[in-house]
């Protein structure tokens, strides 16, 4: 048992991280509404940079930004926390915007030719077609 | 659906919390992610660059090429945006005009639409009265929005920032008018045509200086080379590449949230905003 709560409190971030992605997932699969599906794989995007961001931290150091003069002298690397999740995920933010336009797109070209968001209706309208 | 949707999800949950037991702890400095290319980047990049914020100089010198085509990648998204969604036939409907002077509205079913001038205002159909403290509020807080843009993008250096948040923040300033306003006014502010041509001056300017690079004899992106044509020595030389890349990386992203949000919220016309 307290094994269990060693574990859970060491690395609660993933659990966390975890959590948020299953509940996208879940959305995605299980929603009927194509909005729905798309909040779900923000969601999803939301918890992979949650996940990255929490993997780059250090205890006790701070920003990767070096303090004037700092760089001058040696820097000591424990002092700043790491900086490649930060550059991966500062990108995959405004990608994920990007492309989460494109999908409402799609979507809104779905609505015109079905005037309908609802998966099950459209499927239907597919099969008597 | 549902039941199959949760099994699958409390299975894939499982398995995944299962195997965060192999992870590091939180926080941990021996984590393999903080001790091999990270201590790197942390200890010489001041010395390679000049540039104190290391994800900036991580971001657009050492891995330089993942930016450009992560630019690349929201130039297409624009891009789809607009070829997906852009109507460019005229659709013959109502449009409601309103007398200035007098404020009566006008209802035209057909025929030539006039243009807007100081006598008639046209307004969408969808219209309610405008509200003079919001267009107000708006029209002072743009400048300073875009002001804050411009200051991300060239402080990105010393403090957080770069090219991505900076230009959110500028396109931001621009759809704050196509709201407070409506479309028409942001549109008359920065028209399709510019925003289109900013989408690609954007990457076009980070890839020729990577271009730039090569004809100055060195490889693809490497901004030491600049040096000859900047009279610096090499590592302010990076350091000023990297200004020039973030500035086309900004120009990208704001012409490209203008874009999206022109398109969404006019369903392609461009003509009537939300």
């Amino acid at each position: 048992m307290s094994d269990l709560v060693v574990a859970l409190v060491g690395k609660y971030n993933y659990w966390l991280c975890v959590i948020l992605m299953m509940i996208g997932l879940y959305a995605m699969i299980a929603k009927n509404n194509l909005i729905k599906k798309l909040v779900g794989m923000n969601i999803f995007q939301t918890s992979i940079i949650l996940f990255y961001v929490s993997i780059g931290c250090k205890k006790g150091a701070t920003i990767p930004i070096l303090h004037h003069g700092a760089g001058h002298h040696g820097v000591d690397p424990t002092h700043y926390i790491n900086p490649l999740p930060h550059v991966l995920m500062l990108t995959a933010i405004v990608v994920s915007v990007s492309t989460f336009g494109v999908a409402l797109a799609l979507a809104i070209k779905v609505y015109r030719k079905h005037k309908t968001l609802e998966e099950d209706e459209i499927l239907m309208q597919l099969r008597s077609e | 659906m549902k039941a199959i949707g949760l099994i699958i999800v409390v299975l894939t949950g499982g398995l995944l919390l299962y195997a965060t037991q192999d992870f590091p702890s939180w926080g941990d400095p021996a984590s393999p992610a903080s001790t091999h290319i990270a201590t790197y980047h942390l200890t010489k990049a001041f010395e390679e660059t000049s540039v104190p914020n290391v994800v900036t100089a991580v971001l657009a010198d050492y891995r330089s090429f993942d930016t450009m085509f992560e630019t690349g990648v929201i130039f297409c998204a624009g891009l789809g945006c607009f070829v997906l969604l852009r109507l460019f036939r005229k659709r013959d409907e109502d449009s409601y005009y309103r007398h200035v002077a007098t404020g009566i509205t006008l209802h035209i079913k057909s025929g030539d639409i006039p243009d807007a001038s100081s006598e008639f205002e046209r307004i969408d159909t969808l219209w309610t009265p405008y509200d003079l403290i919001v267009k107000t509020v708006c029209r002072i807080l743009a400048p300073f929005v875009q002001l804050f843009g411009l200051y991300v993008i060239a402080h990105g250096h010393h403090s957080p920032g770069g090219g991505f948040q900076g230009g959110v923040i500028l396109g931001a300033s621009v759809i704050l008018i196509a709201i407070g306003h409506d479309m028409r006014t942001a549109i008359g502010r920065i028209s399709e045509k510019t925003v289109h041509i900013l989408m690609a001056a954007g990457v076009l300017l980070y890839s020729g200086i990577g271009a730039l690079c090569m004809i100055l004899g060195q490889n693809f992106l490497d901004y030491a080379s600049l040096s000859r044509i900047l009279f610096t020595n090499e590592i302010e030389a990076r350091s000023l590449g990297i200004l020039g890349v973030e500035v086309g990386v900004g120009i990208t992203v704001m012409a490209v949230m203008i874009s999206i949000y022109n398109n969404l919220s006019s369903e392609g016309r461009q003509d009537e905003g939300l």
